[in-house]
């Protein structure tokens, strides 16, 4: 026997050394089917390997920053008219959706829909990567005594990132989206099909589960469902690159994610989400008969005096215009209704939220943008008198539609609609929102 | 005495092939500066994922002692490392690099690995067992959902073959004779 193992001592050892591997591994395996528990040889390799990571990228970071902020300034002043501009922009656009999300808002309430938001997020670094192409995962500088846990989202302000997969005190290894072994759950925007993200070999995105007779085209939109709990629903996952038949029934659908997974640099753990239903900007509840009501056309309550109406009518004529010339995106803004306020446009809320001030953002925002309308609507009001409360008291809308009784029906349609959207709900109109 | 002459030589003889070793900062420090590497770099140049640097040190260390006993086990330590690094289950590097380890110190002690086309196709022989062996385990053992990509592996595997090549000889310098 002893001259056997003497003869074949190299092979002898190797198989010694293979099989207490493989017995580790077992143990491993086993013991993550029960409880998954950050080893302690793990913790060691990576407190030694990360605190050169972490003086790297600091001192990557201060000679980038030393170069970006005092040797190349040139084209700034440029730059920055340029960006004033953009925000301008943005405000306009923000008005507007601001608007949408109002509406969303109160008929999520009204179909007592659960919102969710992101209410806390802690913003990272990447210091490191596994550095290996099997495996797609990265480190980044913040861990268990930041308030990091396992399987908290990660995220930037484009798209989803992945997940945390173990935490260290000071560190914690997030696996991505496009690692093979990971899986989100996501839908395309447009048509609302649902599949399962997966990461292939060469670390692309494969949108998987979609059969083969489905409408998917490049250029489509993927947002996180949330149906793998640890996402929130609404985030932008990425783009449709490229649709050919896959395996059996299925479509073989790629994506290019919505962040640039190849170059992060700072990343948001997504630490508490708030599960709420959504208020109502009036503060009441609003029935769909109200909405109903407001939508389509009134019928008067009493006729009015000859005086009366021709007043009325010319106060509404007035309204109508001002809030025309007060507001020209209101009649953009009242296209997408039912149609905005089934999309899951909280999520990208969300996003945007979490890095101020959550969906209180945009509350704020709304108010602030309204009064622009609000004013000139409130100063034509001002003048009806107040023996006319019967006509003020329905609104920019009830006040258009008594003057469009004498119109022909194509042109009573008009101011009711851009009444409902120029006319915003506070100061006068906060009266006789339905509640 | 013409029989002595000839005698065939081969390179499989002891006397014809040497056996290098190496000092303790070079034996500790060169596989944990390819690991750090192999960690960090990526982040800042994505495309130097398909490289990797300890399995290309196991494969020179393993191929310059010439013993399968230091082979092996500098696989393992190296593979375990990288394992510990990684998010899969500590273990999988670890067998797939034992193996090589072993593979290539036993190699080494029959051919001679020293030039330059050698090292080539040695380093690309080794990186395909090595990619076998771990998705081998990796796919029947931990039950990990892992393509495989012939495309990928070829193109990683020349790559490797190529950096490899001039990795030895920058490592060469610091070889011992024993």
């Amino acid at each position: 026997m002893e001259s056997v193992l003497g003869r074949y001592r190299n092979l002898t050892i190797l198989v010694g050394v293979l099989f207490l591997q493989v017995l580790g591994l077992a143990v491993q395996v086993k013991r993550s089917a029960e409880a998954e528990h950050t080893r302690l040889i793990r913790i060691w390799a990576v407190d030694a390997i990360t605190p050169f990571e972490r003086v790297l990228v600091w001192g990557q970071d201060r000679s980038s920053n030393l170069w970006h902020n005092y040797f190349f300034l040139r084209g700034v002043r440029a730059e920055n008219r340029q960006l004033k501009e953009q925000i301008e922009q943005m405000r306009l656009e923000q008005v507007r959706l601001s608007e949408d999300a109002a509406q969303a808002r109160r008929l999520q309430s009204l179909l007592a829909f659960k919102e969710q938001f992101i209410a806390k997020t802690i913003p990272a670094q990447v210091i490191g990567s596994s550095g290996s192409d099997l495996s797609q995962s990265i480190y980044i500088d913040k861990g268990s005594d930041d308030g990091i846990a396992q399987d908290m989202a990660v995220i930037t302000a484009r798209g989803i990132v992945g997940k945390v997969l173990r935490v260290f005190p000071s560190t914690s290894l997030v696996l991505m989206i496009n690692d093979q072994s990971s899986g989100v759950g996501a839908f395309l925007e447009k048509s609302r099909l649902q599949g399962v993200l997966r990461g292939s070999p060469n670390g692309e995105l494969i949108l998987d589960r979609v059969m083969s007779d489905e409408q998917v085209a490049p250029g489509d939109t993927l947002l996180s469902s949330g149906g793998d709990q640890i996402f929130p629903k609404g985030l932008p996952v990425g783009t449709v690159t490229k649709v050919s038949p896959g395996k059996e029934l299925f479509l073989g659908v790629k994506v290019k994610p919505a962040a640039d997974l190849s170059r992060l640099e700072e990343v948001l753990v997504v630490t508490e989400r708030q599960e709420h239903e959504p208020v109502a900007e009036s503060g009441g509840r609003v029935r769909a008969a109200d909405i109903l009501a407001q939508r389509l056309p009134s019928v008067p309550d009493k006729p009015a005096t000859v005086a009366g109406a021709t007043r009325t009518a010319e106060n509404g004529a007035a309204l109508q215009d001002s809030g025309n010339s007060a507001n020209p995106q209101s009649t953009g803004a009242s296209k997408p209704l039912a149609g905005n306020a089934m999309k899951p446009t909280g999520g990208a809320q969300a996003t945007t939220g979490s890095n101020s001030a959550g969906s209180g953002g945009v509350h704020s925002v709304a108010a602030a943008g309204q009064p622009g309308a609000g004013e000139v609507l409130k100063k034509a009001v001002e003048k009806a008198p107040s023996a006319d409360s019967s006509a003020d008291q329905g609104t920019s809308n009830t006040a258009g539609s008594k003057r469009d009784n004498s119109a022909p029906k194509p042109a009573a349609a008009k101011p009711k609609t851009s009444g409902t959207q120029s006319a915003p709900q506070p100061s006068t109109n906060n009266d006789d929102t339905p509640h | 005495m013409t029989l002595r002459t000839s005698v065939p030589i081969t390179y499989t003889s002891g006397e014809q092939i040497e056996v290098y070793r190496f000092n303790i900062p070079v034996t500790v420090g060169v596989p944990l500066l390819a690991l750090f590497l192999q960690a960090f770099v990526p982040r800042r140049f994505p495309f130097f994922s398909i490289f990797d640097l300890p399995l290309l040190v196991t494969i020179f260390f393993a191929m310059a002692r010439r013993n399968p006993i230091s082979g092996l086990f500098t696989g393992a330590a190296i593979g375990l490392v990288q394992d510990m690094l990684g998010a899969y289950p500590i273990g999988i590097y670890g067998i797939a690099k034992t193996v090589v380890g072993y593979g290539a110190s036993s190699l080494g002690a029959k051919l001679d690995v020293e030039n330059a086309g050698a090292r080539f196709l040695v380093t690309l022989g080794f990186y395909l067992v090595h990619q076998a062996v771990y998705f081998t385990v990796a796919r029947g053992m931990v039950n990990l959902t892992l393509n495989w990509s012939w495309s990928r592996g070829i193109l990683a595997g020349v790559a490797n073959a190529f950096l490899g090549v001039f990795l030895y000889f920058a490592l060469d310098k610091f070889k011992q004779r024993t």
